[in-house]
Order: structure tokens, then C-alpha cells, then sequence
């Protein structure tokens, strides 16, 4: 058994507020097609198939059964689904190569924000005895946890807005996002966070392929190297948490060996500025890491792909050599409940 | 290096029934875990990590419910996964779990698989309006009751099939104290007299609504040994897709089922599942499919499978037991009915399946499906660890 | 390209939660006025209570009364309180500590405005008029000075215990089916059915859903199929479906319209529901405004041979 893995190829849609225009197979295809063109693949090439996507998000049961449609899935494949972010698929995929059974994988996430009020619909994720029927939505539960750093001295509303700018420039080099440049920090939206501290929302996909061993150094010039992977829950109450600390970020990182070696670049996904802050304190990062050169997600957070689009990110810079060892983060749920960590690497050059 | 064997070492499910008013989902679903713990002899400091699986979330109307079940689950600290895969996800959660064994990341794994039906309706759940698109005319059983027909052209196969399944299957579940049905009453003159809704389906040879957990805890070699009652071996498992709805695509016996049973039989040695195979958990909704998965699994020539059942070879004390748990036919809490399979299977291949045991069961194949009849997920279990 | 259709979709079901004793306690609690936490096993005292301790996983279930005064933990101010949220005039969001609780219960807190917020301030309870059980009848939490309430040692035990609550959930979406359907939608409004062939396997696809299934590309060329097609596969409908108002028994069947590469669904009308087979050929009937065809009907033509349209059952 091989316990070498690879991100081998990534692609993404441009994310857009709304793709009306499209269904979500419509949407999806081109990427899957960007994505196995990079690699030469064709569907039948393909060991393994994973996908995240949420039907609350699309508002109909079994969604995601229409987006398999764009795979062409015939003869029939090897195929699993996950009702998380698209990072949790690939951590599907990469235990399916561990084993030997696959040598590839394609993953893909997509999630379409428009056809609905994102911040109504993340409520129904929340305890429904107690919590849910309050709707507290997802911007007034981030400005909890943004107090609360900002009682405890970690931030502030200046320092939030630097991490909202410097995001917004970064993504200028990024054709695909959403919100890029010069963008206003606004008003409050829920204080003490302002509309520039809040992703965007809108449409979007990304697909990935994973390859083992010799079968990925066949497939890209420079694989990403998956060192290490891990990912962790925490309790689901907001009351029972320290919201100044992510301990799940921080243990999937340890086990992930982040902390084994400085990584030259971090891809977080923190939709909201503030976690952010949380993020860098529970991963240990200083000022020498280039964090979220891509503009993260408060450049493009199309829900369910905007982790899996952090997987692909990271790796994208191995593979045109600007990074050498890099942090992948994913997360779920309301203010950082669960996080996903990889641990990506090229070859010496 | 090959991959780590897989062992099932606890098994729990609740009493399934139509609503359990008693229990919140949390309660439901650590109902079915506590047991699993029980059987393997563990505490909740011995799992590695949790992998939950459930039918559309619209059910409960709770989104991503495992963030909320964390707490539940023992999970907090924890990696923990969620799976969709529609009606064979009960299946396919207990694979993914599998996988992280079978791949060394984890040594002892909790898997889960539920739905609690009574907090919402299926039928609302399952028929969301959509704008432009026709209403579905016919409900549940209309979308299966014309493939069925199909294969009774294509078989056949006398029209009195579909009520045997559905006499057997309901006998069984009285030996089967989890099982939601328990009918002491019936006969096979009563499902034969019972309502015909979407003919040639008739009432008594449906699914019914239900609500249920069930949970397993597989783990690796050394768990195995240190397990206190007999495991259940996992030799072969493997998922199958192919599209909804396309050109070409045989309702009747996918072809996804085909490769994802001949996968299965590759990975676990079996040359003739008939001989090989001694008993099926299969995923059994409306009657006549049991006929129609025996010829997709492999058990008989194709236009065969029906007389299998006619001639009371799946009956309990048959040649080739079907459905021994009373099967789908008699509980059904959607997410988690292909997990029961799955457990099902595992049960009898370690001895414990109680009133409904098969005698001397040393290999026997669990089996999943959803869609559009386009999603599949099995296992080969068996009471000897694979060579 | 045309514009795509779009419709409002309201998902919405009135959910019935079953809660369990925890649960219970605390909200039959609520609905008598009193708070109620759980003690776990090392002595920390939970609200709102769960079910289970979220550090070691056990079950708790040692209800304990706690004050109805305590500290805000941290603050949100909502200055556009949204649909379903407790008050509907800009409040803050609060992570409440009650007095004798060690965890923090989120709700919201009726305050004149942000500056009259502070971690670390004080807050009551403030009572719904009508208390029935539900997380709502703490309609807030409102400013308090006084010293902290001091609570009567509820057992948690009550009578008339509720055993489950009622939640509505509305989400309001607007609905696009995207390009192919919608040009699928558009024709059928002249009465035409249109699909789309696949460029690589060439099959027909009605309705087109943007892609072809199998080979996994695009799919454009349109190509108008039937409107005569054969009924390849059949049910007899007995019990009548919700929100429906077709009189039983009628058959729904499979068709295949001429030139289609498969089936689409349909009810069959005109001929008695126990003379419908397979292999009947039949024409869709269309009633004033409708989208769909109503049903389809016989067209009189001899039965489609068997081995016609096998392919595609």
C-alpha cells in the first residue's frame, strides 16, 4: 500500500453572486471537464468519484443525484457523496487510494447561494430545540465569536479590516473570485462586523483530481504532495465554547504534522475576518507565511466548494512551483465547529 | 502492503417503529450507538471517529444534523464524516467507515446511520414541489410499480410472486424483535386480499414508514482479538453509480447492481454466490424486488429469479435465506435501512441473530440501493477473517 | 440566449420534534417560568441542558434550577432583525451565563442600542406573555441591576410534562431550472416537445437536463420529438395522491415518444384504465393553459411490437 497522494490538477468556475442562468449540472460540467483535460483522464480513467454538496443549500432532496449527470457516469463508476464541504470528499478519496483499491480520484464540490437566503438556510444547521427556532444567522453567530476576540485583546476593528483589505487586493490576481480590489468596509452589518467583513455570496464549483505514487508524477509536472490530513469536531453549543480558539483546527493540524516543519503558505477558510484571527492563533502562524494569496474566502465562498477550493488553491501553488510546503484549512459549521487540515508538499527543486 | 481486514465487533439498532415520541434525534440515534458500544465492550474513549449517514435532511429538517449530533456521538475532538448517497446510504456510510480502517488511519471506527421520519412525512420530503416540473402522479410506488411490470413481462413470472416475498419477509420480522412490523395475524391470504394501490404493487407488499438507528463499530486486526464475542469479517465491499435517468438504462437489473456485486465477489474470492453465498440481507422495498435483485446479484439466470422464490428457496429455512430480519418489506427508516442490511448480515455471520439465525451462516452478503435504482452498496461478510 | 424561467419556491413544513426528559424538563420549565440545567458528572452545571455532556459524552439527565439573572458572555448588536428572530426591532444577540450555570444560552437582549451593550453586563430573563413550552418563551433577555435572583430548587419533576414541541420552518428560494429545461418548458408552451441530442452518443434526451448522463458533455441540438409515442411500461393508480385531483383508478405510464431515447412519465386518459398495454400507441391531449399535456390518449394505431421499444423499458 502507497501512502503517497497527490493533488494532481484543479480547476474552478468564476464565482459569481448568482448562475441563474445555469443549472447546477450546467454549472458544474465545464469544471470537470477543465479538470480531467489537465490530467489527460477521461471518467472511465477514474477510480474513484467523490462530491460535496448540500440539498438545503439547492432547496430539493437528492440534488445531488442531477450533478452526478455531468460525469457520465456509464459504465457505471465507483462513486460516494458526502452532504459536507468538498474537502471532507477528498478526505473520502484519499482514504479510498489508501487502500489500494483506486490510483485516482476525481472530487468536486458545488454549492448555488443564489436561489436562496444563505443566512436563513445555515440556520436550519443549527440545535433545533433551542437554537433554530431563534434563526440566529450566520453573520450575527460570527459576531459573537468577533467579540468575543475583541473583549479578550486579540483584535480589533482595524485589524479586521487590514485582514479584509489585504484579501481583496491579493484576489486581484485571482480571475476566478467573486469581490476583488478596492472594496468599501461598510457598514455594520451585525457589529461589530461590517459588510467587508463578510465573504460574499454567491455561485461556484471546483473539482480536483488525487492520484498515488507514480500515477501522480505521470499526471503533473510538480504533484502536492498530501504529507498529512486530519480533520476534527467540536462541541455544537456556542455557550459551551471558547469562541476565541479553534482546539479542532489545532489537533487536526498536529495530526496532520503542521507543526513538524514552517509552511511557506496558508489557504484558510475563514469566511469572516475574525476567524481569521482564530485560525492563525490555533495554527501558529506568523508573518513570514503568505496567508490566503488566493483572497480565501472572503474573496469566493461558494458554499460546500469554498473548502475544497482552499485544497485546490494550496496545491495550485505547488504545482507552478510559487510554494514548497503549504496549509490547506477547511471548516464547517457555526464558528469554526469543525476544521479540516492538510499538509501539502512538492518535490525538492 | 495489503489492506487492513475489517472487522464488525458491535452491533446495536433501537426498536424500530412509526414515531418514536420518546427520544429527541440525539436520543434515537445514541440509542442505536450505546448498543453497538455494548456489544464490542467499549466505551465512547475507545473510538477513533464517527461516520454518519442519512437519507435527504429535508426528513428531519435539520441541515447537516451531524454537527448537532457531535455531542451525541462521543465525536467532540474527533474526526466525523457524513454521507448522502440517497437510499443506499446506510450502506455506503458503513463502507466509508470501513475504508478508514481497511486504509490503517484508524484503528476503531463508530459508524451510524438513521432517519427519523415522524418529525416531517416522507412523502413531503421525498416530493418537494419543484416550479415547472410535472407533480410526480403516482406517489412512492408508482415511480417502482412500472419496472415491476417490466419484469413481469420480460420473467414472466406469475403474478402471485410479489405476495410470497411479502408473507415471508413479514413472518420473519416476528422473529426479529427490532423489526417495525410484527403482524402475528398474517397469512398469505391476507396480503393477497390486502389493496392493491399501484397495480400490480399491492398494499401489503410495501415498505412502511418508520423511524430507527442502527450503528456498528468496526476496527482493525487487533481489535478483532481483543473483541468479546465472535466478529464478523469483512471480505468484499464495494459502491456502484450510474445516472438517474438515461438512454439505454435497464430499470430492471441496473447494471450498476452487476459491477458492484461482481466487484464484491472479486474482492472476496466467490466464484458461484449461489453455492458460496449462504444467506442475503437485501434491500427489499416493494416485494417483486426480490426476485429482481436475486437475478442482479447473480443468484439466478436472468428470468430465474422469481422461481427461487416460488420454490421457497429465501424463505428462513430455505436453500438461500432472504431477508431473514423481515427485511425492508417490514422496517423501513430510510437512511439507515441499508445499514440494517449490512448489520443484518454481520449479525449472522457472527451467531447472534437470535430467533432469526441461520444455521452454520459463514458467508452472507448485505445490500443497498437508492435513486433511481442507480446507487448500490454491499458487503460480503464472513465468519473467518479473509485469507 | 433567451432568459431562463425562474419561479418562487417556498420549502416549508411545520416540523414535529419529539424532545426527550432533558429537553423536556427545560422547556416544560420554561413554560411554568423556571430555568433548568444540567449537572454533569464533575459538578459543571449546563444551560440550556443537553442531553449529553459534550467532554466526556455521558449521559446526564441531574436537572438543577438555576437564576433567571446572569452575565453576558458576548454580544452581537442586529440592527435588521430578519424573519422568525425573537424581536422585531434591532436588539443585540447575547451569550447569556445565568447565575449558577457554567455554560452560556444564546438569545436575544432588548437594549436601546449598541452603546448600552457590554461584555460582562448584567440581564434578566424577560417572560413571554403566553408561556407554552419552547425556547420562545424567554421572549429575551432585557438590562438588570438587581442582585442575582435567587433560584427555589426546582426538582425539575413536573405533571404535565410536554413530550415534544411544534417548528415551523419556512426558506424561501427562486427556482431556475437552468438553460436546457427552460427551453424544454418554452417549447412545450407552443405544444411542441423539444429535446436535445448528445453530440457523442447522439441519443435524444427528453427533458433535456443539460447534460447527457452518460458521455457527460453538453448537450444543444435540439430535436423535436413525438408528439405520437408508445407506452412501454405501466402502473394502475388506485389511492388517490395528495394534491391531486385525478379521479381513480387511472394508469400512469412510461412513454417513449417517437424519436426520444427515453421514456418520460405520463397519465394515460380515453380508454378504460383496464384496456391500457403495453405497446399502445398513444397522443398527448392538452387542456386550455396548461403546461403539461393532460394525459395521453390512444391514437388508434395498431400496438408497437415488443421488441420496438424493449430498449427502452
Amino acid at each position: 500500500m502507497t501512502c503517497d497522494i497527490a493533488l494532481v490538477a484543479f480547476a474552478q468556475t468564476d464565482h459569481r453572486r448568482t448562475s441563474e442562468d445555469l443549472s447546477e449540472v450546467e454549472m458544474l460540467m465545464p469544471v470537470l471537464h477543465d479538470v480531467l483535460a489537465q490530467t489527460g483522464l477521461k471518467t472511465a480513467d477514474v477510480g474513484f468519484t467523490c462530491s460535496g454538496s448540500s440539498d438545503y443549500l439547492a432547496g430539493r432532496a437528492f440534488s445531488f443525484t442531477l450533478a452526478l449527470d455531468g460525469v457520465g457516469a456509464w459504465p457505471p463508476i465507483s462513486e460516494s457523496h458526502v452532504e459536507m464541504d468538498g474537502a471532507w470528499a477528498l478526505y473520502e478519496a484519499w482514504t479510498k487510494l489508501l487502500t489500494g483499491e483506486a490510483d485516482t480520484a476525481l472530487v468536486y464540490a458545488y454549492g448555488k447561494s443564489s436561489p436562496g437566503s444563505v443566512r436563513d438556510v445555515l440556520t436550519r444547521q443549527l440545535d433545533p430545540y433551542y437554537v433554530a427556532p431563534l434563526w440566529p444567522d450566520s453573520v450575527a453567530l460570527a459576531a459573537l465569536q468577533a467579540q468575543a476576540l475583541i473583549d479578550a485583546g486579540d483584535t480589533d476593528e482595524p485589524a479586521l479590516a487590514a485582514v479584509a483589505s489585504r484579501s481583496r487586493t491579493d484576489a486581484t490576481s485571482n480571475s476566478h473570485a467573486q469581490l476583488r480590489g478596492s472594496v468599501p468596509q461598510g457598514d455594520y452589518l451585525v457589529r461589530p462586523l461590517r459588510t467587508g467583513d463578510c465573504p460574499p455570496i454567491g455561485d461556484g464549483a471546483a473539482a480536483v483530481v488525487l492520484a498515488a505514487g507514480e500515477r501522480a508524477r505521470e499526471l503533473c509536472a510538480r504533484p502536492a504532495w498530501i504529507r498529512g490530513i486530519d480533520h476534527r469536531i467540536e462541541a455544537h453549543g456556542l455557550g459551551v465554547r471558547d469562541l476565541t480558539d479553534s482546539p479542532s483546527t489545532r489537533l487536526a493540524a498536529e495530526k496532520a504534522g503542521a507543526f513538524e516543519r514552517p509552511v511557506d503558505t496558508a489557504e484558510l477558510h475563514a469566511p469572516f475576518t475574525s476567524q481569521e484571527v482564530v485560525l492563525r492563533k490555533a495554527l501558529r502562524l506568523d508573518d513570514s507565511v503568505r496567508v490566503n494569496p488566493s483572497g480565501g474566502a472572503l474573496a469566493a465562498n461558494p458554499i460546500m466548494a469554498a473548502g475544497l477550493i482552499r485544497m485546490g488553491e494550496a496545491a495550485a501553488r505547488i504545482h507552478r512551483g510559487d510554494s514548497d510546503r503549504a496549509l490547506a484549512h477547511a471548516t464547517s459549521g457555526p464558528c469554526l465547529q469543525q476544521n479540516l487540515v492538510a499538509v501539502l508538499e512538492g518535490d525538492p527543486r | 502492503m495489503s489492506k487492513e481486514p475489517v472487522a464488525v465487533v458491535g452491533i446495536g439498532q433501537t426498536k424500530h417503529v412509526a414515531a418514536r415520541r420518546d427520544v429527541s434525534i440525539a436520543g434515537l440515534v445514541r440509542e442505536a450507538a450505546g448498543r453497538a458500544l455494548g456489544d464490542a465492550e467499549l466505551t465512547w474513549a475507545d473510538i477513533d471517529a464517527v461516520v454518519i449517514g442519512k437519507a435527504p435532511d429535508f426528513f428531519e429538517g435539520v441541515m447537516m444534523p451531524e454537527l448537532y449530533l457531535a455531542d451525541a456521538l462521543g465525536a467532540v475532538g474527533k474526526p466525523m464524516l457524513r454521507v448522502h448517497t440517497a437510499g443506499s446510504v446506510g450502506g455506503s456510510t458503513a463502507l466509508v467507515a470501513a475504508n478508514l480502517v481497511a486504509a490503517r488511519v484508524h484503528g476503531t471506527v463508530l459508524t451510524v446511520a438513521f432517519e427519523k421520519q415522524s418529525e416531517s412525512n416522507a412523502m413531503w420530503g421525498l416530493s418537494l414541489p419543484i416550479p415547472f416540473q410535472q407533480p410526480l402522479l403516482a406517489g412512492a410506488g408508482g415511480f417502482f410499480a412500472p419496472h415491476v411490470r417490466a419484469y413481469m413481462r420480460r420473467t414472466g413470472a406469475p403474478d402471485t410472486v410479489g405476495s410470497l416475498v411479502a408473507y415471508k419477509d413479514r413472518r420473519n420480522a416476528l422473529k426479529n424483535p427490532y423489526a417495525h412490523l410484527h403482524e402475528h395475524d398474517i397469512t398469505l391470504e391476507k396480503v393477497q386480499a390486502s389493496p392493491m394501490l399501484w397495480d400490480p404493487i399491492r398494499y401489503s407488499e410495501t415498505c412502511p414508514s418508520s423511524d430507527g438507528a442502527c450503528a456498528m463499530v468496526l476496527t482493525d486486526r487487533s481489535g478483532a482479538a481483543r473483541a468479546p464475542r465472535p466478529p464478523a469479517w469483512m471480505l468484499g465491499g464495494a459502491m456502484r453509480s450510474e445516472p438517474t435517468l438515461f438512454a439505454g438504462k435497464d430499470a430492471v437489473s441496473p447494471q450498476a447492481g452487476k459491477d458492484c456485486a461482481a466487484d464484491v465477489y472479486r474482492q472476496a474470492g466467490i466464484a458461484d454466490p449461489r453455492r458460496d453465498i449462504d444467506a442475503v440481507e437485501m434491500y427489499v422495498p416493494f416485494s417483486w424486488y426480490e426476485p429482481m435483485w436475486l437475478e442482479n446479484l447473480g443468484f439466478a439466470a436472468e428470468g430465474e429469479g422469481w422461481k427461487l422464490t416460488e420454490s421457497g428457496v429465501t424463505e428462513l429455512d430455505g436453500d438461500l435465506p432472504v431477508n431473514m430480519s423481515g427485511g425492508v418489506l417490514s422496517t423501513n427508516p430510510i437512511g439507515a435501512s441499508g445499514m440494517i442490511r449490512f448489520a443484518e448480515a454481520a449479525l449472522q455471520v457472527r451467531g447472534q441473530a437470535g430467533e432469526h439465525q441461520v444455521e452454520g451462516a459463514r458467508r452472507v452478503l448485505g445490500h443497498a440501493y437508492g435513486g433511481g435504482s442507480q446507487f448500490f452498496s454491499m458487503w460480503l461478510v464472513g465468519s473467518e477473517p479473509p485469507d | 440566449m433567451p432568459e431562463v424561467l425562474k419561479a418562487p419556491l417556498a420549502v416549508e413544513f411545520p416540523f414535529t420534534r419529539s424532545v426527550g426528559p432533558v429537553q423536556s424538563a427545560f422547556l416544560t420549565g420554561l413554560r411554568e417560568r423556571v430555568v433548568l440545567g444540567v449537572k454533569t458528572v464533575d459538578g459543571r452545571v449546563l444551560v440550556p441542558p443537553v442531553e449529553y455532556d459534550p467532554v466526556t459524552a455521558e449521559e446526564i439527565h441531574d436537572l438543577v434550577e438555576v437564576a433567571p439573572t446572569g452575565t453576558v458572555t458576548t454580544w452581537a448588536w442586529n440592527d435588521e432583525p430578519r424573519r422568525g428572530q425573537p424581536l422585531d426591532t434591532p436588539f443585540a444577540w447575547v451569550l447569556v451565563r445565568l447565575d449558577g450555570a457554567d455554560t452560556a444560552l444564546l438569545h436575544a437582549l432588548d437594549a436601546p442600542g449598541p452603546d448600552a451593550v457590554h461584555t460582562g453586563m448584567r440581564v434578566r430573563v424577560r417572560w413571554a406573555e403566553a408561556c407554552e413550552g419552547a425556547i420562545t418563551d424567554i421572549a429575551c433577555f432585557e438590562p438588570y441591576d438587581g442582585e442575582p435572583a435567587q433560584p427555589a430548587g426546582h426538582s425539575g419533576q413536573f405533571t404535565d410534562a410536554i413530550s415534544g414541541i411544534v417548528a415551523p420552518a419556512r426558506l424561501d428560494y427562486t427556482y431556475s431550472p437552468g438553460r436546457a429545461q427552460t427551453a424544454y418548458i418554452r417549447a412545450l408552451s407552443e405544444r411542441r416537445t423539444v429535446g436535445e441530442r448528445c453530440p457523442s452518443c447522439r441519443k435524444v434526451y427528453v427533458p433535456p437536463r443539460g447534460a447527457c448522463p452518460t458521455c457527460g458533455v453538453a448537450t444543444s441540438e435540439q430535436v423535436e420529438v413525438g408528439p405520437r409515442g408508445t407506452v412501454t411500461t405501466y402502473c394502475i393508480v388506485n389511492i388517490k395522491a395528495k394534491n391531486l385531483d385525478i379521479e381513480v383508478p387511472y394508469v400512469y405510464a412510461h412513454i417513449a415518444l417517437d424519436g426520444a431515447g427515453l421514456a418520460l412519465h405520463g397519465r394515460i386518459g380515453g380508454i378504460p384504465y383496464d384496456q391500457v398495454r403495453m405497446g399502445l400507441r398513444v397522443e398527448p391531449a392538452w387542456t386550455e393553459g396548461a403546461r403539461y399535456p393532460d394525459h395521453y390518449r390512444p391514437t388508434g394505431e395498431p400496438d408497437a411490437e415488443y421488441d420496438t421499444y424493449k430498449e427502452l423499458l
